[in-house]
């Protein structure tokens, strides 16, 4: 088959910083590649460069045969070159047959929106990649996943050849991403290439033909998925091998942390019992919908139990709010710290200590602004946080580092039990990495730990016991090694 | 057009959603309001009723209509009310001042330009300066009325020359009731033209499509393609346009000019959008329900009138309805957003 793209020794500056040295890539027509890398390895740099946003420094860029030192965004957009972005570009306010076709009906130079028209060609995507929605659903009331097949039909609309889509499973559940690949083999089959720009490491074996790792701007291994694993490609995307070790399991005599008695929540999850011993990181999977992800908020206060008994350390204790939560000694990370657990526009310093105001206030709650810096530098150092100073806005870091400072916050206050909710979603290797072997030096500091997750990777890796969840019920308890990824799918999904 | 499903279940379908939209329920409202309303007064069933409302909810139309053009691409003006009267005013001015034989279309012509004129000078500032269009228009709007009234005139016009002195008397439609006789009066027809226009112009052009999609994602229309400055630029000058035609609306079925009247009463229209669907965010809004809404409105206050119901009830009343129709359009989000959750996804 023909090459759809190809890039030779292509290598960009950015002042005296080189963002690409040497990189090459091909990608060839109706295949599926992947473009790996932790973030700040060079990976946006090339997506700009092979639709024209970029210009490279030296290097080729081949695309259907014609050879090009650089394109213009007009010449890639001409050859079929598309980019899905993160946040999709949909018009949440608009139909699905709008946001499909407005975009080539303004670049068609149009005056008249074609409505019958547009929708023809919506309905006719749609059926052909057996997506399931109508040209005349809004688009804001679609599912995640839908709103990808939209972007994808937009793309397909203006005839793309050779579509990029960066982290298109950054914010789907297990199963929607399974939806997306169907779709993304449909979009395959009609000779289109797909380069997905993931870190999402099963899902890149999963579904690509072809995988490219980069690492500080350069190629560091590239070839067909079946020489990799996952191992081989944490490896290569880090530069570092293994996952964390598990820490030693508690004693089974150790005291119960916490202990839920039939606890419920009205409409979502029923009678659900279970405890975590001191020291142990105990895991709650399920899928979106099954309740694993408000069971965990529910031991926080957020939102209280309709009915049922929480106890921390032995103790009865009625959790109806977060303040109630962390009087009994609860942290929580949740799972959209965009919304829920940051202060984007405030420093790190500021968001580190917010949870702790009182040991950082003086006479009269005056704040002592030395003693919050000097917590800032602290997490900065021992939690490796990438950024220049404590100073630096939370809205300014990577997703990975943003977890570490809601991670800092809970650290200071030094709770007995620590509730997570995804901990690590939209989080690249590295520091999810680091994300584990933190919460493994904590939990053999003694602290518990409970995670809801639909990782399956991640809950096998890191919990000493899993309880699944499934359409509001407890159905299984795992317990170390019996607990294997295939049996944990399995039971998620059954 | 292949047919993916049964003709009768797309007709249901189609039925449902419109049964769901807010253009429904609001005319559901508007049909209940007046049956209770009959019920206790008799006189109320009658076309001299459906006239009188009709003409009633001209201005408020007219002025909320600009108001939601702007309010599309997320940008709230507050100077409608003020480029209105400043519009009207003047207009009405020159035609006293003898400059044209008071020619009711010209005088509708020079508002609309007047209106378009100070519309421009928002869009101006809201481009140069990047400002919110919220900040630009609250300082704006009192500049032009303290232009107005410094170098214009402070001046009440009790009468008018012309046909701006007896075009509110004007007639089409004559229908005789009871003992007397009821009119329709001839500025309707032109403003449900107009209504029309817009209708077509914000559901058919990509001007229009292009002022919903800034309103909906602006670095997402960016990004398709859209001029999203030029868009607001427009949507300014339009509503300019709008608000000066509003002002004559205003002054030509009064029959008077009042350089200290309109301002302070924005409120009414704004009602009107909001109660017609339109989001405060943008993106979000018809012609259809922003015109349905003015209607409500006015028929509110005209059977509070016939009812006998003192005028400061009225404006609770008005107040509740738009209470009624934010929680409403609310709860109806939050029972999807929560569908949504509930369902787990593939099933």
């Amino acid at each position: 088959m023909p090459e759809a793209l190809r890039l030779d020794s292509i290598t960009k500056r950015f002042g005296g910083v080189e963002a690409l040295r040497d990189v090459s890539f091909e990608l060839r027509d109706g295949s599926v590649g992947c473009l790996v890398g932790e973030n700040g390895s060079g990976k946006s740099t090339l997506i700009k460069i092979a639709t024209g946003a970029l210009s490279p420094d030296s290097g080729s860029i081949t695309v259907a045969g014609h050879s090009y030192d650089r394109l213009s965004p007009r010449e890639a957009i001409s050859q079929g070159i598309d980019v899905i972005y993160q946040d999709l570009s949909l018009f949440p306010n608009l139909t699905v047959a709008e946001n499909i076709a407005l975009a080539s009906h303004v670049r068609e130079g149009r005056r008249v929106f074609d409505g019958r028209g547009s929708r023809r060609v919506a309905s006719s995507l749609l059926e052909q990649l057996g997506v399931p929605v109508s040209p005349d659903d809004l688009v804001g009331n679609l599912g995640p996943a839908e709103r990808q097949a939209t972007a994808i039909c937009r793309a397909l609309s203006q005839e793309a050849r050779l579509l990029f889509m960066d982290e298109p499973t950054a914010s789907l559940t297990w199963r929607e991403v399974e939806r997306l690949f169907s779709i993304v083999r449909e979009v395959r089959a009609r000779g289109v290439a797909i380069c997905f720009v993931s870190h999402k490491l099963d899902e890149v074996l999963d579904i690509s033909d072809r995988v490219t790792v980069l690492r500080n701007g350069q190629v560091v291994a590239a070839g067909p998925c079946a020489e990799f694993d996952r191992g081989t490609l944490a490896q290569a995307m880090t530069g570092r091998s293994g996952w964390a070790e598990r820490p030693p399991r508690p004693l089974e005599e150790a005291l119960p942390a916490l202990e839920v008695r039939e606890l419920s929540l009205a409409g979502v999850f029923e009678h659900v019992s279970l405890d975590v011993r001191k020291g142990e990181v105990v895991g709650v999977a399920g899928l979106l919908g099954s309740g694993a992800a408000e069971l965990v908020g529910v031991v926080f206060g957020c939102p209280p139990a309709s009915t049922g008994e929480i106890r921390v350390a032995g103790r009865r204790r009625s959790i109806r709010s977060p303040i109630d939560a962390m009087r009994a000694g609860i942290g929580y990370v949740p799972n959209d710290r965009l919304r829920d657990g940051l202060f984007l526009r405030h420093s790190i310093a500021t968001n580190i200590v917010s949870a702790n105001i009182g040991a950082v206030s003086g006479f009269a709650g005056r704040l002592r602004r030395g003693m919050m810096r000097a917590h800032g530098v602290r997490a900065i150092e021992s939690l490796h946080i990438a950024a220049r100073s404590p100073d630096a806005l939370a809205g300014e870091l990577s997703g990975g580092n943003q977890q570490k400072v809601v991670l800092a916050r809970w650290l200071l206050r030094r709770p007995a039990l620590l509730v997570l909710n995804g901990p690590t979603i939209g989080v690249d290797v590295g520091a999810k990495e680091e994300i584990h072997n933190l919460l493994a030096d904590l939990s053999k500091q003694g602290v518990s730990i409970m995670m809801a997750s639909d990782d399956v990777p991640e809950l096998v890796a890191t919990c000493h016991r899993v309880f699944v969840l499934r359409k509001g019920r407890l159905v299984a308890q795992m317990t170390g090694s019996e607990c294997t990824q295939e049996k944990l799918q399995a039971e998620m999904i059954a | 057009m292949k047919a993916t499903q049964p003709y009768s279940r797309r007709v249901v379908s189609r039925l449902l959603t419109i049964g769901q939209s807010n253009e429904f329920v609001l005319v559901l409202v508007i049909v209940v309001l007046c049956l209770l309303v009959g019920l206790a007064e008799r006189n109320f069933w009658n076309l001299g009723t459906a006239f009188d409302i009709a003409r009633n909810s001209l201005e408020t139309v007219v002025f909320a209509l600009a108001f939601l053009v702007v309010l599309l691409v997320g940008g709230i003006d507050v100077s409608f009310d003020a480029i209105g009267i400043f519009s009207g005013y003047t207009a009405a001015w020159i035609a006293v001042s003898g400059y044209y034989d008071s020619d009711i279309i010209l005088a509708f012509v020079l508002a609309g330009l007047i209106g378009l004129g100070l519309g421009a000078v928002n869009a101006v500032i809201v481009d140069r300066l990047r400002l919110p269009v919220l900040i630009a228009t609250l300082a704006t709007r009192s500049v032009f009325v303290g232009v107005l009234l410094t170098y214009i005139g402070a001046f009440w016009y009790n009468f008018l020359p012309g046909q701006l002195g007896d075009f509110h008397y004007w007639q089409v439609i004559r229908v005789p009731v009871g003992r007397g006789s009821t009119s329709l009066h001839p500025l309707v027809i032109p403003v449900l033209v107009l209504a029309v226009v817009l209708w077509l112009v914000l559901s058919r052009t990509m001007f229009g499509r292009g002022l919903y999609a800034v309103g909906g994602d602006a670095e997402a229309a960016r990004r398709a393609g859209f001029p999203v400055r030029r868009l607001v630029f427009m949507a300014l000058c339009l509503a300019g346009l709008l608000a000066g035609l509003g002002g004559m609306v205003h002054v030509s079925l009064g029959g008077n000019a009042d350089p200290y009247e309109l301002v302070g009463s924005e409120l009414t229209p704004i009602a009107a959008v909001v109660l017609g669907g339109a989001s405060i965010f943008g993106g979000k809004g018809t012609v259809l329900g922003t015109v349905l809404g003015a209607v409500l409105i006015s028929l509110i206050n005209y059977s509070m009138v016939s009812l006998g119901v003192p005028a400061a009830w009225t404006q609770v009343i008005v107040g509740l309805f738009i209470l009624i129709a934010i929680a409403s359009q609310l709860m109806r989000g939050r029972r999807r957003a929560r569908s949504l959750l509930a369902i787990p996804s593939g099933a």
